[in-house]
């Protein structure tokens, strides 16, 4: 449940009227026969990775939405028919839809307490999980920095600098996954500091950053990378300590195994520098 | 149906018809369900059995005293500015008056959150004004229990200023214009006959802006920050423990909740309907 960003849930696409649009589009346009392609699902692929058609769901943690967004354009460039729809939330919500039976094809978690609820509620696709990891796959990681005003008008260079009496410092709060980490790294450099505030999210700390309104918070890289020149990142050794993995898997749920597969292959592939310059990690 | 008393015949208490009308009463129930069940849902699902170890937390009393005494200083604050800016909208005629009016009642419509960052951008150590009260005075606001009142004055006054306006506005003026014939100021007006004339409304008032402060929660977290003991009040620590703990949030809420209803009842009593 980590997120670098707090944006609410949303689905990329409206769903139903837009797919039924697309494909009726694609139905005309290529003159395939066959019926409705809302209903086709598992359309093959296995014969050659271009015959995958049908709807793709993903839920993912709201601090992937830029780049998820991003690879899908590729991914439905290279496969036409297939048209993929995000649900971007909390990852701990997210578990709590898919446990309940909400339907998806792939999971990709901010963290693995996360992606390890849904492996003992709903499950993995057991094939894929068989090949690829029975609580799915690590297949980024975000690590903490020091945030700072572009001027850094505190001077800060490294995490002791923090300390400083004169230094106003945001962190997350302790609830929060940004906090937890915060914890883990402050304890690795054996520091003892109190902050002027603890943020209810990693977003909150962002803009107190980038307001001036304190000397430095700790963040994600990938919001520090996000934010522009609006903020200043600073790497610190610690940090290290504090790595959050991110798993992505298949969903036993999913009706198109095969194609849900095939995203999470783009992703770790393709989708690499993507991710990469983003500001995430290669685990 | 308490009118009756005014009538001289006592036992005749209803209207013509002798009947509640169905028409108003399926409604109104609808609406107080409507309102009364989630406050039911809170209780049911409350883990009773560590209620009372849960509710005597240190963190839990700290964040209880800050929401009850900020809730009355931003209270206070705003009856000493916005009853007389209340006057001013009813009593005084200037041009723009509509469109004061209207700018008075922005921090209704604005999210919170989005009040806070306002905040932040006039108040902070390098607002529009925060900035100068940094260097000249040393004086920085966000992040201290004063900016959590400010928080709560900046969402709350407009509650107080509408219906202490629309008091005065119902209240009869000609009482104001015979004192000011036999020769009050308008000072001596306002204290001696308006103010007392309109002190039910003022109460009223003040009971609404109280409660709004002491739910306030957008604004607070984005202007004043969220640290245990110094700005941390119970919307926010309800929030905090809805991350990791919700038995822990739904425990806070009903504490605040609980408070909130026992000074309410009291003071409703007391001010409004004395």
């Amino acid at each position: 449940m980590l997120e670098s960003t707090t944006r609410a849930p949303r689905t990329r696409r409206n769903v139903h009227g837009l797919t039924a649009v697309t494909a009726a589009l694609a139905l005309a346009l290529t003159a395939c026969s066959g019926g409705d392609a809302d209903t086709d699902e598992g359309a093959g692929g296995e014969a050659d990775g271009t015959a995958f058609s049908g709807e793709l769901t993903v839920f993912a943690a709201a601090s992937l939405t830029d780049v998820f967004e991003e690879i899908a354009t590729s991914f439905e460039e290279e496969n036409p028919e297939v048209e993929v729809t995000f649900n971007f939330a909390g990852s701990s919500e997210l578990a709590q839809q898919i446990n309940s039976g909400a339907p998806a094809d792939v999971f990709a978690a901010a963290n693995t307490e996360t992606m390890d609820q849904v492996v003992e509620g709903e499950g993995l696709d057991s094939d894929w999980a068989a090949e690829n990891g029975e609580d799915g796959r690590v297949f980024v990681t975000n690590n903490l920095q020091i945030a700072v005003p572009p001027d850094n008008p505190a001077g800060i260079e490294d995490l002791d600098d923090l300390a400083e009496d004169d230094v106003d410092v945001a962190f997350c709060a302790e609830e929060v996954p940004c906090g937890s980490a915060t914890v883990t790294a402050l304890e690795a450099a054996d520091l003892d500091i109190t902050p002027v505030t603890l943020e209810e999210d990693v977003r909150a700390v962002l803009t107190k950053v980038e307001l001036g309104e304190v000397d430095a918070g700790l963040v994600y890289a990938t919001d520090v990378i996000s934010a522009g020149d609006r903020v200043e990142g600073l790497d610190f050794p610690e940090s290290e300590e504090a790595i959050n993995d991110y798993p992505i898997g298949v969903l036993s749920a999913s009706g198109d195994p095969d194609l849900a597969a095939a995203w999470v292959e783009f992703v770790t592939t393709e989708g690499a520098p993507v991710l990469q310059d983003a500001g995430f990690g290669t685990p | 149906m308490t009118a009756v008393v005014t009538r001289p015949d006592r036992r005749a208490p209803r209207t013509r018809s002798g009947r509640v009308p169905w028409i108003l009463v399926l409604p109104a129930l609808v609406g107080l369900a409507f309102l009364v069940l989630p406050f039911a849902g809170l209780l049911v699902r409350a883990p009773w059995s560590t209620m009372v170890q849960r509710v005597t937390d240190p963190d839990v009393l700290a964040a209880l005293w800050l929401s009850l005494s900020t809730a009355t200083v931003a209270t206070l604050l705003s009856l000493l500015f916005g009853v007389p800016l209340a006057w001013l909208l009813a009593r005084t005629e200037f041009p723009g008056r509509r469109f004061v009016r209207a700018l008075v009642t922005i921090p209704l419509v604005i999210p919170p959150v989005v009040g806070g960052v306002a905040l932040l951008l006039v108040l902070g150590r390098n607002g529009l004004i925060g900035q100068y009260l940094d260097a000249w005075f040393g004086l920085t606001l966000p992040f201290t229990p004063a900016a959590v009142v400010i928080a709560q004055v900046f969402v709350a006054m407009p509650f107080l200023v509408i219906s202490v306006e629309g008091a005065l506005r119902g209240a009869d003026r000609r009482y104001e214009e015979a004192a000011a014939t036999l020769g009050a100021s308008r000072v001596t007006v306002f204290t001696r006959v308006t103010l007392p004339m309109v002190l039910p409304g003022i109460g009223a008032g003040a009971i609404l802006c109280w409660a709004r402060a002491l739910g306030e929660f957008g604004a607070t977290i984005t202007f004043a920050g969220n640290f245990p003991g110094t700005t941390q009040t119970m919307p926010l620590a309800v929030y905090m423990a809805m991350q990791r703990d919700p038995e822990a949030a739904i425990v806070l809420s009903l504490v605040l909740l609980l408070v909130s209803l026992a000074v309410l009842a009291t003071l409703r009593e007391r001010w409004v309907n004395a």
